[in-house]
């Protein structure tokens, strides 16, 4: 793909408090010879939680940042709640919260101490003490920074994100190294801020977090979006049938007995599957696979009918192959 | 994590607060981190005062020229305090918050670059004028007595000043360009090196006489000589170690500026 030419916008466009929170065109990121962000285009809406994922080295973190002004892209425009990024970063940054991937927390320092640094460089901060205890770190207030566990660390780096109540959120991989506790609760936080109005804009590897919490997802592979849509929309109907039984069921029979364009399998063994491709699970199949089951004497144990899941959508674009 | 209704408590407020405010709180901040590192205070405090105290009461070293102990060692100190704090200090925590990513997650704050480098400054000086009453006294209760003009009073500020202005540049410079551990190793280095042959304790007198003109041309040579021009001789206005002094200073901010990187 050749690289799209850079876009100038009129200056009339560079302050709005309406339209998007994010809206990427043409977007590309070189480093050397490598092309990190390869004409990437999104739009990421007002009030919204937008999920950008991506496997590893996919561009996420480059797009992210490029964002959150730490980087110029090399070419495309990048507006952020109407702003340019790299250019009117003064006038943007009070009005974004970003939590980084990882660090950039003195090491030495107290947790409730950070925090409360952060929140005099805002107006009208949260109160320190009371964000410190929403992500639960009240018992930990006095803990150096380098002795809290991962999930505590990153609840921190979540806290100092929201500390100066921002119009748009940058969440960095929120939930890596977190219990399934912290997760859950870090999940009604977001919640929570996109009852509230907030903007969320979050990377992750957990594809239930996506599903769970976002309006809209982006999934980006080798610096391109490879799918864009509600995650309803990406998952599509249901069109899967599984149930388990005894291993070694005639498959092939089973599909003679089904609509032409299904398909049949049992992977790993005593697990079957059975996908209509493009298509809806309908009463008829259901009725057909009963059949054939009674036929033989088997019961379809937890039998499921669903659509399928964000994580074989993500596998299907992004294929298989392990990433760096 | 508890969870209580936290719905209604998100409802965006943004906007940055007074660039006045931000400094205070990151210069607090900073003087707080400093005050509270163990190592930053034997060097910035600890060891000057060692020196001080230990060459006053013992003759250590020839210092010649008609001084006593005290009043030789007490403006040599002055200068090794303003180069601990400014330099070896400053590049070490500098180059650290640079390897862990705070500057980086600063610049992600309203506190803008410049606000962060006020704020390191006013810490600095905060540091300093705290570092000098202490020698000072110490200073007079090992028998201090200056042979000053009224001028020192903005003379010593000054050369104070240009001298805390060079080594920050130089600081920065260190912690800007190469990794922490090379910026701790490399600061150390040099704070040791310009110890020995600064003039702190060792006058530069006694140094041979080819290599004297440029041991007073580098930055702490410099202001030592300046400030024993100044409280020990009586001199008003030592105009060569301020001119190398604002010289050193220029150069090492301007080559801070173009080669800091902030990741």
């Amino acid at each position: 793909m050749s690289n799209p030419p850079t876009v100038t916008v009129p200056a009339d466009a560079a302050f709005a408090d309406t339209g998007p929170a994010v809206e990427i065109s043409g977007m590309v990121k070189r480093y050397g010879t490598l092309t990190a962000v390869d004409g990437l285009s999104l739009t990421a809406e007002r009030g919204e939680v937008t999920a950008i994922l991506g496997p590893n080295g996919a561009g996420k973190t480059t797009t992210i940042e490029i964002c959150e002004g730490y980087r110029a892209a090399d070419a495309g425009t990048v507006r952020v709640l109407g702003l340019d990024p790299a250019r009117d970063t003064a006038a943007l940054l009070p009005r974004v919260g970003v939590m980084l991937q990882s660090g950039g927390i003195p090491p030495a320092v107290p947790a409730a101490e950070y925090l409360t640094l952060l929140s005099r460089f805002y107006a009208k901060p949260q109160d320190p003490a009371w964000l410190l205890d929403t992500v639960g770190l009240t018992g930990s207030a006095r803990t150096q920074y380098k002795r809290l566990s991962g999930g505590q660390q990153q609840r921190l780096s979540l806290a100092a994100a929201l500390v100066g109540r921002p119009e748009l959120v940058f969440l960095d991989e929120p939930t890596a190294g977190m219990d399934p506790q912290a997760r859950h609760a870090t999940w009604d936080l977001i919640a929570a801020m996109r009852a509230d109005g907030v903007s969320v804009i979050l990377t992750t590897h957990f594809m239930e977090e996506a599903e769970r919490l976002a309006d809209h997802v982006v999934i980006i592979d080798a610096g391109r979006v490879v799918a864009d849509d509600s995650p309803a929309a990406l998952t599509g109907s249901a069109g899967q049938l599984r149930f388990r039984a005894e291993p070694g069921l005639d498959t092939d029979s089973l599909l003679s007995a089904l609509p032409a364009e299904s398909a049949a399998k049992e992977s790993p063994a005593g697990h079957y599957l059975i996908e209509v491709p493009g298509g809806t699970v309908e009463p008829a199949l259901l009725a057909a696979v009963t059949a054939w089951c009674a036929e033989r004497g088997v019961l379809p144990n937890s039998l499921r009918i669903e659509s399928r899941t964000l994580e074989d959508v993500f596998l299907e674009l992004t294929g298989r192959e392990l990433r760096e | 994590m508890s969870s209580p209704a936290i719905t209604g408590r998100f409802t965006p407020q943004p906007g940055a607060a007074p660039m006045r405010r931000m400094v205070a709180a990151q210069a607090a901040f900073e003087s707080r981190t400093l005050l509270r590192n163990g190592e930053q205070l034997t060097l910035t405090l600890i060891i000057p005062l060692l020196l001080l105290a230990a060459f006053s009461l013992e003759p250590l070293a020839s210092i010649g020229g008609g001084y006593t102990r005290v009043n030789f060692l007490t403006p040599g100190v002055i200068a090794l305090a303003v180069m601990s704090t400014a330099f070896t200090s400053q590049a070490i925590a500098t180059g650290f918050e640079r390897r862990y990513g705070v500057l980086k997650r600063l610049g992600a704050t309203p506190l803008s670059r410049t606000g962060l480098i006020a704020a390191k400054t006013v810490t600095v000086i905060a540091v300093e004028l705290g570092q000098t009453a202490i020698i000072l006294l110490v200073a007079l209760a090992l028998g201090w007595s200056p042979d000053a003009t009224p001028a020192a009073i903005v003379v010593v500020p000054l050369l104070v000043l240009l001298g805390t202005a060079a080594f920050s540049g130089f600081a920065l410079l260190l912690a800007g360009t190469l990794r922490a551990e090379a910026t701790l190793a490399a600061a150390n280095l040099i704070y040791v090196v310009l110890l020995g042959v600064g003039g702190v304790v060792f006058p530069l007198t006694k140094f041979p006489a080819g290599a004297r003109p440029a041991l007073e041309l580098l930055p702490t040579g410099a202001l030592s000589t300046g400030l024993r021009d100044v409280l020990a001789n009586g001199a008003v206005f030592p105009v060569k170690d301020v001119a190398t002094l604002a010289v050193w200073a220029v150069i090492g901010i301007a080559l801070a500026a173009r080669f800091f990187r902030w990741e």
